[in-house]
């Protein structure tokens, strides 16, 4: 055993350094570390950049123009870049959609998506849940009807992250309302957002922030031809994109730049005249979260050097969810702890990029609380915690 | 031992739940929140038609009389309503500041017009870098021939940028967090050399941010011995924590029988997600805290009049299982109800909300967890307490 970094991946981490120092815009890695709001704009510049390296598709081979690099370089970019203050890279079409199209869509469609995706041309968003179906997405309604060479679709979908700024959706449709299982009857379908149809209605979070929306659709008509695979088999694919969505998932360089933050705040922050970090109730809370985060990069890592090794994680990656993002709540509401009375303001002007008046208490004080409870959606979303043990207690432990 | 509610208590009960119910809907708290001064004027006008504002106060000065379970019983109601108007600071603290230390005059006046609904004060004690520390005073009270001036800043003061008058701690002598050579002092909003700078909560509430730069008032602005006030402060934190943890427990309730009820209507997979064990006993611990959490609630303020040290040790505890409880209830009624729980338009998420910042407010867990322990090691325990 060798739990150090080989030299070639030591020289890795310093060549995505490099970049990140050369190639990060220092206004957007500054919103970033200051908890400010991203536009649409900022993601674009960022992953602009990636492209330009041909670093956007992480997880992509070579042959689509992807990284081909291995888990354990993608855990060391995903590191680094956590630690340089980049924005996560907007998920849905590079790290989502993009996988499906790659293992089950028609040449065409990989010839048209697939270059797209890599200059930024689209924006996707998923169009997964409803308002009827979240945990159990199965029992989804939303319905594609065929008529000649196009669906015709209605329904609702809800929660669509980011769907403001994006052009394409993909959606899971129900196509077969008699197949004997609800599994068995549903389509993945591409649609393009500006369609006659389609209505996008924000929905505010309990922040105050606009991150996701409901996307309705009144007889928006499709083409055949944006389906992906074939028609009744698109939980299968949906299944498939699941495992890449927790690509990542323990989010370990997020959370280890979150708790440098938390421990910078502390040795800010006065107790008793003394800086907070030595205050000994504190001190060990922040030494609990710090080891709970030790083993799970040690987990993370031995699951990514089993996959390395040709393995696919199964229970695994719902552990990494679990862990991954109870450690991430347990750092945020630390982090709103140790601003004592300064967690109350609620200064939104001051999460804009460009904001110069006058802050309340202390100058990072503005985004921590509402982040606290804004990241309450880590155990919701991507499959709940609840669902992730039940997962595992199916899948792995055969109860 | 009794704990049913005296015939006044019943009645007073009875005047605030009508009240809650039937005029402070969800709509109605929102559109207060959102308002520019943050609460409603016509509602606080209502508080005082009803007796509400007259509640901790003595008869002599036109109260009630209420003690601490008088208290509860009407915070507890405004923690259902999630309600937004300035109680706390100007009826709570401010009123209890008064009542402690003020002269028989001060009571008359000042009381009179909080009870009448006239005046609203606010408490201009926390510091930049005192976080919860009361003793800690670094703003300044320096003599004059005609009377004080105030130099200094005050942080995170509730409700600070509607009060006409601000009750302003400031040191008269002795080092930075010594208790002794504290004053209060009677600080009207209009004062020259004074800065409020009011902005809004995340809870829903408002705040302040005030500079003292070289306030002058006179002599007879000093709330009782200028540099005596600690234990005045004490008093009134004491009572104030007493009005929080009821609240908390108002709030606690409404976001257990939401989440109580989303889990025996919300179906997944073909059934009540309340069907799911998992979640069955995720409901039982949060009901538990809630039963923890009113038990401290009603010592509290049972113990509200007790000598100094009972009664701070049990506002230390009630703190600290009341911030428990509330983050546990607050976590869990977001988690169990899943994604529409992130929602500005749900209101269990706003009660979730005001739940974890009631830690931020008169002393988290971790301060009060060490209050308990150095007022537990520091006394034997007299008997027939625990
Ligand atoms: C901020 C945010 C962003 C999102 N972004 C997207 C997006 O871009 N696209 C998209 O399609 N969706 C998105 N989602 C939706 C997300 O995937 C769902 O919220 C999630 O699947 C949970 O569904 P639900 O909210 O309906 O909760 P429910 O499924 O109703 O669950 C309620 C509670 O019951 C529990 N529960 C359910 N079933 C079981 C069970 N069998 N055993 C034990 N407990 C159970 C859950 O864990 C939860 O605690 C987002 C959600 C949020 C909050």
């Amino acid at each position: 055993m060798d739990l150090n970094y080989t030299p070639e991946e030591q020289a890795f981490r310093e060549e995505v350094r490099q970049f990140l120092k050369d190639e990060l815009p220092s206004d957007i890695s500054a919103k970033v570390k200051g908890g400010q709001r991203l536009t649409r704009d900022d993601h674009i510049r960022w992953q602009s950049a990636l492209t330009k390296r041909g670093w956007l598709g992480v997880n992509w081979p070579t042959e689509h123009g992807g990284t081909g690099w291995a888990p354990v370089q993608r855990h060391i970019f995903e590191e680094e870049c956590a630690a340089a203050g980049a924005p996560r890279i907007v998920a849905f079409g590079v790290n989502m959609v993009a996988p499906v199209i790659m293992k089950f869509g028609s040449p065409e469609q990989k010839a048209h998506y697939l270059p797209r995706i890599l200059d930024l041309t689209d924006w996707w968003c998923q169009g997964y849940s409803e308002p009827g179906a979240g945990s159990d997405l199965a029992s989804l309604k939303t319905r594609a009807t065929r008529d000649g060479d196009h669906y015709v679709v209605n329904g609702q979908k809800t929660w669509t992250t980011l769907g403001q700024h994006a052009n394409w959706i993909f959606c899971l449709v129900r196509t077969d309302p008699k197949a004997a299982k609800p599994q068995e009857g549903i389509s993945f379908l591409l649609i393009d957002m500006p369609t006659p149809g389609i209505t996008v209605r924000p929905i505010i979070l309990l922040d105050g922030e606009h991150e996701v929306n409901e996307v309705f659709f009144d007889d928006v008509r499709v083409p055949v031809g944006n389906r992906i695979g074939e028609e009744n088999l698109g939980w299968t694919y949906a299944k498939y994109l699941l495992t890449h969505e927790r690509t990542n998932i323990a989010g370990v360089g997020l959370s280890k730049e979150a708790l440098r933050h938390l421990k910078s705040i502390a040795r800010d922050q006065r107790k008793g005249g003394r800086p907070l970090i030595e205050d000994p109730i504190f001190r060990s809370r922040i030494a609990q979260v710090e080891i709970d985060l030790m083993a799970l990069e040690m987990t993370n890592l031995r699951v990514l050097a089993d996959v390395q090794a040709g393995g696919a994680p199964g229970a695994e990656s719902s552990i990494l969810k679990i862990k991954g993002t109870e450690i991430r709540q347990a750092i945020t509401a630390l982090t709103r702890k140790a601003l004592g009375p300064y967690a109350l303001p609620f200064q939104s002007e001051a999460l804009d990029g460009g904001f110069n008046g006058e802050p309340i208490g202390p100058d990072y004080a503005a985004p921590v609380t509402a982040q606290y409870f804004n990241m309450r959606k880590l155990s919701i979303f991507g499959g709940s915690n609840e669902i992730q043990k039940n997962i595992i207690a199916k899948a792995s432990l055969g109860l | 031992m009794d704990f049913a509610l005296s015939e006044e208590q019943r009645l007073l009960k009875e005047t605030v739940d009508r009240l809650v119910r039937d005029r402070y809907g969800f709509e109605v708290r929102q559109a207060a929140a959102d308002s520019d001064i943050g609460f409603s004027r016509a509602m606080w006008a209502t508080f005082a038609e009803l007796g509400l504002l007259a509640v901790p106060f003595p008869e002599a000065v036109g109260g009630l009389g209420g003690g601490g379970i008088d208290l509860m019983v009407v915070a507890e109601a405004f923690g259902r309503a999630l309600a937004v108007e300035p109680y706390l600071a100007t009826v709570v603290l401010g009123g209890a500041l008064v009542e402690h230390a003020g002269s028989d005059a001060q009571k008359d006046d000042i009381l009179g017009k909080v009870v009448a609904g006239e005046t609203l004060l606010a408490f201009a004690h926390g510091e930049p870098d005192g976080r919860y520390d009361l003793a800690h005073v670094a703003t300044t009270a320096v003599k004059t021939p005609t009377g004080w001036t105030l130099a200094g800043r005050k942080s995170v003061v509730i409700n600070g940028d509607t009060a006409d008058t601000l009750i302003v701690s400031a040191r008269v002598s002795g080092a930075i967090d010594a208790p002794d050579g504290i004053g209060l002092f009677l600080v009207p909003s209009d004062a020259k050399g004074l800065t409020v700078r009011g902005n809004p909560t995340i809870d829903g509430g408002r705040s302040a941010e005030i500079v003292l730069d070289g306030v002058t008032i006179g002599e007879d602005a000093t709330l009782g011995e200028p540099d005596a006030a600690y234990p005045a402060i004490e008093a009134a934190v004491a009572r104030g924590i007493v009005a929080l943890s009821a609240e908390a427990v108002g709030a606690m309730e409404v976001v257990c029988d939401a989440t109580l009820d989303y889990l025996k209507t919300r179906k997944q997979f073909g059934r009540t997600i309340g069907s799911f064990q998992a979640l069955q006993h995720r409901m039982v611990d949060m009901r538990t805290a809630l039963e923890q959490a009113r038990s401290m609630a009603i010592l509290a303020a049972a113990k509200l009049g007790a000598d100094r040290v009972e009664r701070e040790r049990t506002m230390s505890a009630a703190k600290v299982t009341i911030g428990q409880s509330a983050r546990l209830i607050a976590e869990e009624a977001i988690q169990l109800h899943g994604g529409i729980a992130m929602t500005w338009e749900f209101a269990p998420a706003h009660y979730a909300k005001r739940l974890v910042m009631i830690d931020h407010l008169l002393g988290d867990t971790d301060h009060h967890t060490d209050r308990f322990i150095a007022l537990t090691d520091g006394q034997a325990a007299p008997a027939g307490t625990f």
